[in-house]
């Protein structure tokens, strides 16, 4: 998993099947100082994060589809956890 | 999953058989702020309704060989949506 920062929401109707009624957000990478790394990702919110909270993100088919309990579905990155702190070598990272 | 610009269409007459009826469209990936980032694709459309001009989501590799039906017919790259808006944060 990687941590993340939500910086904004996807609004889209024409979608494959799967993600019907998903809420999709728009998520940077961020390194454990907070920093971002330049890679960012839709992914689909499962545990209703707010834009500017940090994020774990999934991003791992298979793990995202049994999250999902299926079988198959175009599905990747998915928003699994809102962070409350990061300790690390890097820093710390502390949410407000 | 990556945002992009559709930047055109790909015919193909001569293809492997899972490829039969998969509508293909070239693909310019994008930032979040819709700036070009890296080189354009061909995408399969697995929506069915996206075309030139349009901005749409789209994923990669085994993800997108699960998005089209029948399953995994040989595709690395699918559209599986078209963006109405995205809004992001004031200092984003």
């Amino acid at each position: 998993m990687k941590i993340a920062r939500v910086e904004g929401t996807v609004v889209s109707t024409i979608q494959h099947e799967f993600f019907d009624r998903q809420r999709l957000l728009v998520c940077d990478v961020i390194d454990p100082g907070g920093e971002p790394t330049g890679e960012y990702a839709i992914a689909v919110d499962v545990v209703g994060a707010g834009v500017g909270e940090t994020v774990l993100l999934l991003d791992e088919g298979s793990s995202a589809r049994q999250l999902f309990d299926v079988d198959t579905g175009p599905i990747r990155a998915v928003v699994v956890g809102i962070v409350d702190e990061v300790s690390s070598e890097g820093g710390e990272l502390q949410i407000d | 999953m990556q945002l992009g610009r559709v930047t055109g269409t790909v015919v193909a007459t001569t293809q492997v058989e899972g490829l039969r009826g998969v509508r293909f469209l070239v693909v310019q990936p994008l930032d979040k702020r819709l700036a070009a980032v890296g080189e354009t694709l061909v995408a399969a459309d697995a929506v069915y309704m996206a075309g030139p001009g349009e901005l749409v989501y789209f994923v990669a590799s085994r993800e997108a060989a699960e998005a089209l039906e029948p399953r995994f017919v040989p595709v690395d790259h699918a559209i599986v949506g078209i963006v109405d808006e995205i809004e992001l944060r004031a200092d984003a």
